[in-house]
């Protein structure tokens, strides 16, 4: 007989967690969306966004409400520098080009974490709540819940941003036409910083939710592994798919590490991988005309 | 079809002095000069392959001319980006047409204002003051002018996917009608279209010059249209111009007839040049 109360409890988890990845998720598609560049460094963005997070919040003992907005604007500076330096160079270049480019930039951002805060496993400062959450019966670890509750404000501000910002209108008019853009007046060069600066930003507070309930290392980027799979399997270029990629791989790890164990999370994860793309190779909500690599 | 302003002496619009186009060794556009007056229709013609698309995207900011200039409205732009032509006052169409796929067609029409708006992130978010100033000033201009003039009010809500190819170029003319451009470019205006759409579109073209006072550029292998729209027509063959002025005085100038059919029998093609109407097509 199954217990529906233990389902209950773990699929809440699950949903809980998925937020999270749906955030991580949402960085991911803003920069392919608007500039068609697949960026393998998510995990390792987000791992910086924790280190920064780290060192104004334990490091210069800086107030939560203080390191948080620094956090984000320092890795909005990351993410501007990375476009300008990396990124905007090979414009015009083949999309493999860039992609490797990418790949690269996750080895230079672990090195850079190794080097200037070496690869020991590091606690951030406990600022979320801790008394536990029961919603009816079920028990829910408040780092999850309030983690999960951080990632909805922000997906919510996000997608609020890019409906009525011009800015956001002008990101999303660059994803659907970058020729028609520039006809229009929109500074298409300036987009696409713009893109990486939001995605930095919107990684880096994944980033300090991950490593407040798990703790940082220089080896946490492979969360970005099943941020991959999620946006992989939602369609490289859709919001909504990041979205609900991201709760239902959560939920899927939630069960497999539930009722196979925690060995089984990542296998359950990519099996689904397989099975999406087997039915719909370019992911449940992307567009159709997706380039390869 | 002459206005007064296109044969008076009022300073040139857009001034194209000895552009020259190369990609590697390939040149696409060799000193290439001619003016656009002011509330003019200019058409720029030429067999496939002459450089005429090259032209415009280099006028309009998507292509840096190797050599010459480029002045609009007096100012050197030959160095401006694209996206300052266009907020400067140069509209254009695309010859494969460039729309905002999956948007409606009223949103694509407003992204043509989007240069324009100066709502800020704070704005937006709290939705007040200017943004809602600022949208409603928009869409009664929009909905009021341009929507009406060019008749698409039936498919405002449409998605741009969703309609006929005559339709697409139509809300691309309003987008770019809605930047409230000073020099509208349009790149094949009636290319693939029947003869009811390429009439309606005619009519367009010549209101938008009447009504709007906007200035017209356009590129256009329809040689009927463009003998009927045009006060000054620019002939290219291989990235050069080898003849321009009045429709009647190029239609007749041996050069162009040349490069039309090659060499053979000039006076039939002649024939076909004056008895207008006859579409170019894929020359």
């Amino acid at each position: 007989m199954m217990d529906w109360a233990y389902l209950f409890e773990i699929s809440l988890t699950g949903v809980a967690g998925g937020g999270l990845y749906s955030l991580a998720a949402l960085a991911f598609v803003i920069v392919y969306k608007a500039t068609r560049v697949v960026n393998i460094a998510i995990g390792e963005m987000l791992m910086a966004g924790a280190y920064l997070f780290f060192t104004f919040a334990a490091m210069f003992a800086l107030p939560i409400w203080l390191a948080i907005p620094a956090t984000v604007l320092g890795s909005g500076l990351l993410g501007a520098m990375i476009e300008r330096t990396m990124i905007r160079p090979l414009l015009g270049e083949p999309p493999i080009s860039v992609f490797m480019v990418t790949v690269g930039l996750g080895s230079v951002l672990v090195g850079l974490v190794e080097v200037i805060w070496t690869a020991d496993q590091r606690r951030l400062p406990e600022f979320l709540p801790a008394q536990p959450i029961m919603i009816g019966d079920a028990f829910l670890a408040p780092k999850i819940f309030w983690g999960a509750v951080i990632a909805v404000i922000f997906i919510a501000a996000v997608l609020l941003i890019f409906r009525f910002w011009r800015g956001g209108i002008a990101l999303r008019a660059t994803a659907s036409d970058q020729a028609a853009a520039y006809s229009v007046g929109i500074n298409v060069p300036r987009v696409f910083s713009l893109a990486w600066v939001f995605s930095a930003m919107i990684a880096a507070v994944s980033g300090i939710i991950v490593g407040s309930i798990g703790g940082i290392s220089s080896s946490m980027g492979v969360f970005g592994l099943s941020v991959l799979v999620v946006v992989i399997v939602g369609g490289l270029d859709s919001v909504l798919g990041a979205l609900i990629g991201g709760l239902f791989i959560g939920l899927v790890e939630a069960l497999a590490g539930a009722y196979l164990g925690g060995e089984y999370k990542l296998l359950a994860t990519f099996i689904v991988l397989v099975a999406v793309l087997l039915v719909r190779p370019y992911g449940l909500f992307g567009t159709h005309e997706i380039e390869r690599l | 079809m002459e206005t007064p302003q296109s044969g008076g002496r009022a300073a040139p619009l857009l001034e194209v002095d000895g552009v020259t186009l190369a990609f590697g060794g390939v040149k696409a556009l060799s000193g290439v000069g001619f003016d656009v007056r002011p509330g003019s229709i200019t058409a720029v013609i030429g067999p496939n392959g002459a450089g005429k698309t090259s032209l415009f995207n280099t006028i309009s900011g998507f292509y840096r001319p190797t050599g010459g200039s480029i002045r609009f409205k007096g100012q050197d732009i030959t160095s401006v980006p694209a996206p300052r032509r266009a907020r400067m006052g140069l509209g254009r169409s695309f010859q494969n047409i460039a729309l905002f796929r999956g948007m409606t067609v009223l949103d694509n029409i407003k992204l043509g204002r989007h240069a324009h708006l100066k709502t800020t992130v704070l704005d937006a978010l709290l939705y007040i003051g200017r943004a809602s100033r600022e949208e409603a000033e928009l869409r009664r201009d929009i909905e009021e002018r341009i929507i009406d003039f060019l008749e698409i009010d039936h498919i405002r809500h449409a998605p741009v996917s969703a309609l006929s190819y005559g339709l697409q170029k139509r809300v691309e003319m309003a987008r770019a009608l809605a930047m409230q451009p000073e020099i509208l470019m349009l790149d094949e205006p009636v290319a693939g279209m029947n003869r009811e759409e390429t009439e309606d579109m005619a009519r367009f073209i010549l209101d938008v010059r009447e009504e709007w006072g906007v200035t017209v550029l356009m590129v256009e292998h329809d040689m009927g249209m463009v003998m009927d729209l045009s006060d000054h027509v620019v002939v290219l063959n291989f990235g050069q111009v080898i003849a321009q002025g009045a429709p009647a005085t190029v239609q007749t100038d041996p050069e162009v007839v040349r490069a039309y059919l090659g060499s053979g029998d000039v006076d039939e093609l002649r024939r076909r040049l004056r008895t207008s109407g006859v579409t170019e097509g894929s020359a």
